[in-house]
């Protein structure tokens, strides 16, 4: 049994690369940490922020426990309404987390199907859905958020609106890196729709969309899982960027976003752990995810080892 | 006469991730200045790490572990990075393989030749100018002081292989490394190139040593040879005496695997012994399945009578009743008619005509660009005809557009592509490709019987069982072509069209592919199409030939009467041009 897992460890590239990579080894480690402690922030936070009855405004702006008038209780301290600041980045980065995964999911999907059949069908479509893309990619992804939460807010009424909050937030921040998705795919598409394989089930006569899905998708997994992986950094940072500018989401809920915002407002009167430690989360979170993608395109493109 | 290069016990090694791989073993040969010193072997048998040794360009992680390497009684193995770089080209050179990308194509040829020239000796530009034109002159261009100024595109491969060699020339080295100097170019340029060489080592009295996998070009050139296997040196000697009258067993098994352009053989001797159980594991099979199943599966259920293998006796040269037939095909690349332009765009075929019977194959020679692959095209529907028309089975075929997903034609035609690395999807497991015809064409339901046919079909292209659980990539070339053979096999085709199904293959394993094939159209009467830059091999396979030229037909005739009587002036030059393998003796 120990044998034959040391042998996959040998034949398996991705993993034999991964196990002599110590860097990407620690940015996992750290990822898993994050994730799993936002994961199971319910039961590894020491409080609820959402619940009003769990804080006290008489506990606001307590500095860290280790630090003079700290509270044991607190163990980084406070925000302004009194909450614990380590559940409060907890509950923050599930929902930053959340945010982040299911709008790269939206623009993954979206941008997959869009680029793989422009790639595939080429032509008319192809120019057409590659010039919205052009377009897109003009404007920064912040201000298609931006454009996109907005008109979201102009239609939905107040109430459904911070109830929908998390669905606008996917579809803004979707929409605005969908082209990412749609340009590596069309590319890797036109490799390999040229590639015999390809031409041997047109020959066959095999529907389009069968060749597309059955076919080439698989073969163009690689890339995409790059893509994914860098991208979702850059969800999680428009997430935050977008809390942080108060339209994302609604301030009594926290994420890093909102908590970061918060936080600035007491700098300069000497609160510096409200915004230092959800800064830093995001940081690392950020950096962690951005290595694991670096490793995962090294790994899958021998060119560039 | 002292030797212009000494090497003696060179072993080079790798280490990789699954142990040290040792990639020459004790290696010995010497090259005499003005001589032409072949390194002939299969892909991966070493040759390009000799080449890359002995001027120091292995790629880390390969070192050379053990041996010594003289040019002249100096050591070169002893060398640091500065002293190699100054040795290379001024006493080394390389000529590699494909001129399109050993050219810079942002400079003029001038320029490459001139600053070449200018890194090793101090002289002006003028005269480095002047030096850089009597090269281009030697190795034979036409107005080389008009071309000195000329790109590398605008230089067709032939010349710009002759520039490469002018480059390797520029700094009159000793020795002069070619690496499959030939192998990306067109017969007739071949023949030339390797002439210019040949003229070179008796004039300037350098030493060749050139690498290649071609027995022909080794026949056809080199004083002596070297044969490598697995790293090893089979033999060596003058090549007279090691291609006439080898003496180790692969040395022989590999000449009898070449194909030969005066005889016709019925069958290849098969030299490689492969290990049937792909990886130690114990026999894997499917109830029930055997090759005998898979001859009976694909004779039986068609009521066309197969038996018409006896293609041979009968008059195939008139089109009548032909199974395909093509008349005047017309096709044209790039051309459109819109509101405010007309193009005529490229014509890759014009007025094509040809015709197949049932049991025949038919064989399409011709140089890169003169159309063939593009006929195949046409025919299997990926690609349309301009003018022209085609039938199958006497009925009408309809081309590329017009063909409906579900035409008939598109399960009785099949086809095996060139490269075997390209033609499966790697990400699929070879039961899911062979599967996928089966289904697709409602040849069988899914279930046991599928498993059972892909099985029993793969036990007649004399692959294991347990193949069918494994990825493409897992397979070798010649083992990927054998699957390629066996997916067009699962749709029961009547007419099979190869492209090029060997040239992406070594030898040995081209006479496996070839017997396979052979066996395959007799055994089913299977009409086939063979497509082949290789005279040689399109005379094993064919019993009539069609010879493309530029999309023009030049000539078509029986193999036989083709072969010992080419009648076309273009046919005549090509058969002339292909390497003779004289110097082999006859075929045993």
């Amino acid at each position: 049994m120990i044998a034959r897992m040391r042998r996959y460890a040998i034949e398996n590239e991705l993993l034999y690369l991964f196990l002599h990579n110590r860097i990407a080894q620690l940015a996992a480690l750290i990822a898993i940490i994050m994730i799993g402690g936002a994961v199971l922030a319910g039961f590894v936070a020491p409080t609820d922020p959402n619940d009003l009855a769990s804080y006290d405004l008489l506990d606001s702006l307590l500095p860290p426990s280790w630090s003079e008038g700290g509270d044991a209780r607190f163990f980084i301290g406070t925000d302004d309404q009194g909450r614990d600041l380590l559940s409060a980045i907890l509950y923050g980065t599930r929902l930053s987390l959340t945010v982040g995964l299911l709008s790269i999911s939206f623009a993954c999907i979206l941008g997959v199907s869009v680029g793989l059949t422009a790639g595939y069908l080429g032509g008319r479509f192809d120019a057409f859905v590659m010039r919205i893309a052009d377009v897109q990619l003009s404007l920064p992804a912040i201000l298609t958020a931006l454009l996109i939460d907005g008109i979201a807010r102009g239609i939905l009424p107040q109430q459904s609106h911070d109830d929908l909050m998390i669905v606008v937030l996917t579809v803004a921040i979707g929409l605005s890196l969908w082209v990412n998705f749609a340009r590596t795919a069309r590319a890797s598409t036109f490799v390999e729709k040229n590639k015999e394989y390809v031409q041997a089930t047109e020959i066959m006569g095999m529907h389009p969309v069968r060749i597309m899905l059955v076919q080439i998708l698989p073969n163009i997994l690689g890339p995409i899982m790059v893509i994914l992986t860098v991208d979702l950094a850059v969800a999680i940072l428009l997430e935050a960027t977008l809390s942080f500018l108060g339209v994302g989401v609604p301030p009594n809920q926290p994420s890093l976003g909102t908590l970061i915002r918060i936080g600035t407002e007491y700098l300069f009167s000497g609160e510096w752990w409200i915004v230092a430690f959800p800064s830093l989360t995001l940081i690392v979170l950020i950096v962690s995810v951005n290595v694991l993608g670096d490793f995962l395109r090294d790994a899958l493109n021998p060119k560039l080892r | 006469m002292t030797a212009l290069l000494e090497v003696q016990d060179l072993t080079v090694s790798i280490p990789s991730r699954f142990g040290e791989f040792t990639a020459v073993d004790q290696l010995s040969l010497n090259v005499l200045a003005g001589e032409i010193h072949g390194v002939v072997g299969e892909s991966g048998a070493g040759k390009s790490t000799v080449g890359s040794a002995i001027i120091g360009l292995l790629e880390s992680p390969a070192h050379i572990s053990a041996g010594s390497i003289r040019l002249q009684g100096d050591e070169l193995t002893a060398l640091g990075d500065e002293d190699y770089h100054r040795l290379r080209g001024n006493r080394i050179s390389m000529i590699f393989q494909d001129p399109q990308t050993s050219l810079n194509p942002l400079l003029t040829i001038a320029d490459q030749l001139v600053e070449t020239i200018q890194q090793h000796r101090r002289i002006g530009d003028r005269e480095a100018r002047q030096l850089a034109m009597e090269l281009l002159a030697e190795t034979g261009i036409e107005n080389a002081e008009q071309r000195l100024d000329d790109y590398p595109h605008q230089f067709s491969g032939g010349m710009r292989q002759r520039v490469v060699i002018a480059l390797a020339l520029c700094t009159n080295p000793e020795l002069i490394i070619a690496d499959e100097p030939t192998t990306a170019l067109d017969v007739s340029v071949q023949k030339q190139i390797l002439g210019l060489i040949r003229n070179l080592a008796e004039q300037r009295k350098v030493g060749f040593l050139l690498i290649t996998h071609d027995i022909g070009v080794i026949a056809e050139i080199t004083d002596r040879v070297t044969v490598l296997q697995h790293g090893k040196v089979v033999e060596t000697g003058p090549t007279a005496a090691v291609l006439g009258t080898p003496q180790e067993t692969y040395t022989r098994a590999l000449m009898a695997a070449v194909p030969r352009l005066d005889t016709r053989l019925e069958r290849f001797r098969n030299i490689v012994t492969e290990d049937k159980r792909i990886d130690g594991e114990s026999r894997w099979a499917v109830d029930g399945a055997s090759a005998a199943y898979a001859s009976n599966w694909l004779l039986g259920g068609d009521k066309v009578a197969r038996h018409h293998t006896a293609a041979v006796g009968r008059s195939t040269e008139r089109p009548d009743n032909a199974l395909l037939r093509v008349d005047n095909l017309d096709v044209s690349f790039g051309a459109h008619n819109r509101w405010f332009s007309k193009k005529s765009g490229f014509k890759a075929l014009s007025d094509v005509s040809l015709h197949l019977h049932r049991g025949e194959v038919l064989g399409i020679v011709g140089e890169s660009g003169s159309g063939k692959s593009t006929l195949a095209k046409v025919v299997v529907g990926l690609v349309s005809s301009s003018d022209g028309t085609m039938q199958f089975n006497g009925a009408t075929l309809p081309d590329g557009r017009h063909r409906p997903r579900s035409h008939l034609a598109r399960r009785q035609i099949q086809m095996v592509f060139q490269d075997p690395y390209s033609s499966l999807n790697n990400r699929r497991t070879v039961e899911a490709i062979l599967t996928e015809p089966l289904l697709f064409y409602k040849l069988a339901a899914k279930g046991p019987d599928t498993r059972k046919l892909v099985a029993s079909v793969l036990e007649l292209v004399e692959m294991p069982q347990r193949a069918m659980l494994k990825y493409p990539h897992q397979f070798s070339g010649g083992q990927r072509q054998r699957i390629a053979v066996a997916r067009a096999l699962m749709a029961r085709p009547d007419f099979l069209i190869c492209d090029e199904p060997t040239s992406a293959l070594d030898v040995s394993i081209q006479a496996q592919i070839l017997n396979l094939l052979k066996d395959l159209q007799s055994n089913f009467g299977l009409t086939i199409l063979f497509i082949s830059h290789n005279l040689a091999v399109v005379r094993q396979m064919a019993d009539r030939v069609v010879v493309l030229r530029r999309g023009e037909v030049v000539e078509s005739a029986r193999s036989e009467d083709f072969f010992n009587a080419p009648q076309a002036d273009y046919s005549q030059q090509l058969l002339r041009e292909t390497p003779s393998l004289d110097l082999l003796g006859s075929p045993g």
